[in-house]
């Protein structure tokens, strides 16, 4: 049970000390009823409980909303359920207090669709008005605001009568606001309400808001224009923001998953078509480290991801070692071979997934700080997003100091600038290489990390990517890092700006053909390098 | 880490049934084949794989009550990859080299459409399992997966009914399936009196994962006060993204429900269910129907492919229909001979999964019942509707000004499966 519904379990029983044993036979009747009847009789029986205005209830109707009330197969009594291993442990509905636990096949589910959800939702809301926490009360009230309860009115105003905390009475004012809307109240008093609605509502007033423009009361739709446009004028500028925020979290997954093959394609110049299945790897690292861990540590879900990293890095990169040392070390210098080599390894490595895993998607889930989603005035961002992006700068930030700080960053460039001068220089460029080759693909495994959290992870994760890395790299130019971080970000922006007018289909398109002139302009990208190596 | 033991268990195990069924054409000369036209590589691998393997099962079953005729079946596997010229030339191989007496395949219109004409041209039969668009009806071909007035169609009907939806987002993969089936469905709600501003039409590319904008654009267009859902034909992966972006988005099926087409078990099976709960799908079977047949059904399921974990879904059980309609036409023929067998199955009934029987009608399409389902919590379906009666399949739509005009009938003496009312003639449209 959540931690909300065993506070409503609790909260009768107090109420019961209080009153006094008090005869809740009626209730319990009623909610027996629900095990009987088809799902349309349902609608009845819960107006039929809402009416005893008893907060008892509100246990048993939360449980009903949330899919864990069941009864007994054996004599139809009704119970608030909680999964226990197969079976389900039942509790009384009114009381609350464990009554026996049983397997599954003896007790059955009472369905509730969609419309029954809203209702109980609405009618759950106007029973906790009055509940002693404060929090309950702010639901209840938003709700009551959202849906616009009219039946909710007398309630609210009982309500407010005894409400103290600041917050709550606000939210309870425009719960009331919304709720004069639908009533047959005066038309002040309904331009009044629309006013507060419109002024303190925010998006969500959009909708009530919308449904009185075409009022017959003149006076009330012209407010309510009013209004809207009022919502809509702030809005405005908040969604191009939106916009832009799209624009960079679709860039942070190009950049993620172009980053490798900067290094592979963009640093060494090898045509790798197997980058994406390196990416695929990773997310299959994911897979078995959640599997592992839910099998055998289910606390530590939550550090899941942070565990999969450097395992991911270890596996990709240890499956680009053995590709550079076993295939591509014999082709260098003869791109048609080597694309047509690492298309056939990428086939190879799809098949053996597929012959592994199966061909299904497999479930890879989002730890709790990975959902949901943060509003900072009119924008949403939502949290796996979010993760992505400062992800995705990361990885970047740390490729870069690699190639630029480090020992080997050093040898690195060194063997790409001036193979033969380095060699000369007593660097063992075949190493070089193969650790050049194994680092590219390490990095597209941690990209497969963060990929797994938005994408499917199946066989054919990788080839989704492997068009749109190549055409970063292309376009921010090859074997510059920036040009990969620019490239991603002009990109994924444009393609979010395009999307609204010219539709999903047509902006890929529109953004394919842009790359096209441009190349044909710059051939060498965005960045393009400069010097002698460029001659090499 | 025991489901993946599992699945690499029951791989071996597919291997191994396979590898045999292979070895056995080398001496079995007195079997009848069935050719599995299904991609077992490449994008189309996650969904048809399944249908293999749930069509070796029903040939094992078959050959355990004692085959066909007095002789054993025996499955003939071909792969296509995924890709479209590859399904023709598959078919061809199944139909000239191995001389099969039925072909159970295919999942894409596009991959259908690919091997019309070898069917046609080599007198072959073809059970395809999967919904799909209509407008189509050919005498080799047997369509046992829903057309739109057994799928799309009902499902409008149940969100205009109980959740008094006035707006509607028709958002599909951009392929021939979602366009016609959305051109239908705009037909139907535009006669049923929904305006022009109250449909949003959304189109995707293949395997589209990035859906902020597309489901902010959703999230808009049902903030207009007025009761909104998706109709949703995306295909494949592209769904689950889709529903991850809902579900961050904090839109819940109370507030905007999705109707879904191409969503099952299977494709629920990768995906945290738990903010999708309340969403729907129509389908004409789910895993929870509560008969006897699909407890029976599952069980053998999942004893077969030796994963307690394993779903089933709409298409396997169209390929359930599909098989014992053509054994009980091969049985009553008493000949598996093409022509004979396409003759005698019309009007031939079996029991489907859901308690009914489905029959196949004149116009190579069968009888199923409608199911509306709500996503649950487990990845299950919660049946919250049901058509009275059985649902008969329609290959033209009466929804469409062209297609209004033509029927289907495929018994003498019309013989044809595009007859034009008006004017009489045979071939009014296409194929």
């Amino acid at each position: 049970m959540k931690p909300v519904c065993r506070l409503f379990a609790v909260l009768p029983v107090l109420l019961l000390l209080l009153s006094g044993a008090r005869a809740d036979d009626s209730l319990g009747d009623l909610i027996d009823a629900l095990a009987t009847g088809k799902l349309k009789d349902r609608a009845g029986q819960i107006e039929a409980i809402a009416e005893t205005g008893d907060p008892q209830a509100v246990p048993a109707l939360s449980a009903l909303r949330d899919g864990a009330l069941y009864f007994r197969k054996s004599d139809k009594k009704v119970f608030m359920t909680e999964k226990a291993g197969t079976g389900f442990v039942l509790f009384d509905p009114i009381s609350g207090t464990e009554v026996e636990t049983l397997a599954k096949g003896a007790v059955k589910k009472i369905k509730v669709n969609n419309k029954l959800r809203r209702q109980l939702t609405a009618v759950i809301g106007s029973m906790t008005l009055e509940s002693p926490d404060a929090d309950t009360r702010l639901a209840a009230a938003r709700t009551i605001f959202k849906n616009g309860d009219v039946s909710a009115l007398e309630a609210l105003d009982a309500a407010l009568e005894s409400e103290q905390d600041a917050e709550v009475r606000a939210a309870m004012e425009l719960a009331r606001a919304s709720a004069l809307l639908k009533s047959d109240a005066q038309t002040f008093e309904k331009v009044k309400a629309v006013e507060l609605v419109g002024t303190k509502g925010g998006r969500d007033a959009v909708p009530l808001l919308k449904e009185l423009a075409s009022s017959t009361d003149e006076s009330v739709a012209q407010a309510a224009e009013r209004q809207i446009a009022e919502i809509e004028k702030a809005q405005a500028l908040w969604n191009s923001a939106q916009t832009v925020w799209y624009g960079i979290s679709l860039g942070s997954v190009l950049l993620l998953a172009a980053i490798g093959l900067a290094v592979t394609f963009g640093v060494m110049g090898v045509i790798n078509m197997a980058h994406g299945e390196m990416v695929m790897l990773g997310a299959y690292t994911t897979f078995v480290v959640q599997e592992v861990i839910r099998g055998s540590f289910p606390g530590l879900f939550d550090y899941s991801l942070l565990m999969a990293l450097p395992l991911a890095f270890l596996v990709a990169g240890a499956c680009g070692f053995a590709m550079e040392r076993g295939i591509i070390r014999f082709l260098y210098g003869r791109p048609l071979e080597t694309l047509l080599a690492t298309w056939g390894v990428s086939l190879i490595l799809q098949q053996a997934i597929r012959t592994i895993f199966g061909p299904t998607n497999q479930e890879v889930g989002n730890p709790s700080w990975m959902s949901g989603a943060y509003e900072l005035g009119g924008l949403t961002l939502t949290a796996n997003r979010l993760w992505i992006v400062v992800f995705a700068l990361i990885v970047f930030a740390a490729l870069f100091l690699v190639l630029k700080r480090t020992g080997f960053g050093l040898q690195m460039r060194a063997v790409t600038q001036n193979r033969q001068m380095a060699s000369s220089m007593g660097i063992r460029t075949p190493w070089v290489d193969a650790l050049t080759f194994a680092l590219g693909s390490g990095i597209a495994g941690i990209a497969g990390v963060a990929l797994s959290q938005i994408a499917n992870v199946s066989p054919n994760l990788g080839q989704s990517y492997i068009i749109d890395s190549f055409m970063v790299v292309v376009f921010g130019g090859v074997g510059n890092l920036w040009g990969t971080l620019v490239g991603a970000m002009t990109l994924g922006v444009a393609n979010k700006f395009l999307e609204p007018y010219a539709g999903a289909v047509l902006a890929k398109i529109l953004i394919l053909v842009f790359i096209i002139l441009f190349i044909q302009k710059r051939p060498r990208g965005l960045f393009a390098l400069k010097g002698r190596a460029v001659e090499a | 880490m025991n489901a993946l033991k599992n699945r690499i268990r029951s791989f071996g195990l597919a291997t191994i049934v396979a590898g045999m069924t292979a070895s056995s054409a080398a001496w079995a000369e007195d079997t009848i084949k069935v050719g599995i036209l299904h991609s077992l590589s490449g994008t189309m691998a996650i969904s048809e794989t399944t249908l293999k393997d749930v069509m070796l099962m029903l040939i094992e079953e078959q050959n355990k009550k004692g085959g066909l005729l007095g002789k054993q079946l025996e499955a003939v596997v071909v792969d296509p990859a995924s890709d479209w010229p590859l399904f023709a030339e598959k078919a061809r191989e199944l139909l000239e080299v191995h001389e099969v007496s039925a072909v159970f395949g295919n999942w894409t219109s596009v991959s259908r459409k690919s091997v019309l004409p070898v069917f046609d041209e080599l007198n072959g039969i073809l059970f395809y399992p999967v919904q799909y668009e209509g407008e189509e009806s050919q005498r080799n071909v047997f369509y046992t997966g829903a057309a739109p007035n057994q799928q799309a169609i009902p499902a409008v009907d149940y969100l205009l009914e109980n959740e008094e939806v006035e707006r509607w987002v028709l958002a599909g993969t951009d392929y021939v399936y979602p366009r016609t089936t959305n051109k239908i469905l705009e037909a139907y709600l535009k006669a049923k009196g929904v305006s022009d501003e109250d449909i949003m039409i959304n189109y995707t590319p293949f395997g589209h994962s990035d859906w902020q904008t597309i489901v902010a654009d959703i999230k808009a267009f049902g903030s207009e006060g007025k009761k909104t859902a998706v109709v949703s034909t995306i295909n494949g992966d592209a769904n689950v993204p889709f529903y991850k972006e809902l579900g961050n988005q904090g839109i819940s099926a109370t507030d905007i429900p999705v109707v879904a087409f191409s969503v099952g078990e299977e494709e629920l099976a990768g995906l945290d269910t738990e903010p999708l709960v309340g969403h729907l799908a129509a389908w004409n079977y789910f895993q929870s129907v509560d008969t006897p047949e699909n407890e029976e059904f599952i069980e053998t399921w999942k004893a077969f492919i030796g994963d307690e974990n394993r779903v089933t879904n709409d298409p396997m059980e169209a390929h359930y229909i599909g098989f014992n309609m053509w054994v009980k036409a091969v049985e009553k023929a008493g000949t598996t001979d093409v022509d004979t067998v396409i003759d005698e199955i019309i009007g031939v009934s079996v029991p489907n999964l859901s308690g009914g029987y489905s029959a196949m009608m004149p116009n190579h399409h069968i009888t199923k019942p409608v199911l509306i389902g709500e996503i649950q919590e487990d990845g299950q379906f919660d049946i919250v509707d049901q058509t009275d009666g059985l649902v008969a399949g329609d290959a033209w739509s009466d929804f469409l000004p062209d297609s209004a005009k033509l029927i289907s009938d495929w018994r003498k003496p019309l013989d044809c499966g595009n007859f034009n009312t008006e004017t009489q003639t045979c071939g009014g449209k296409g194929s």
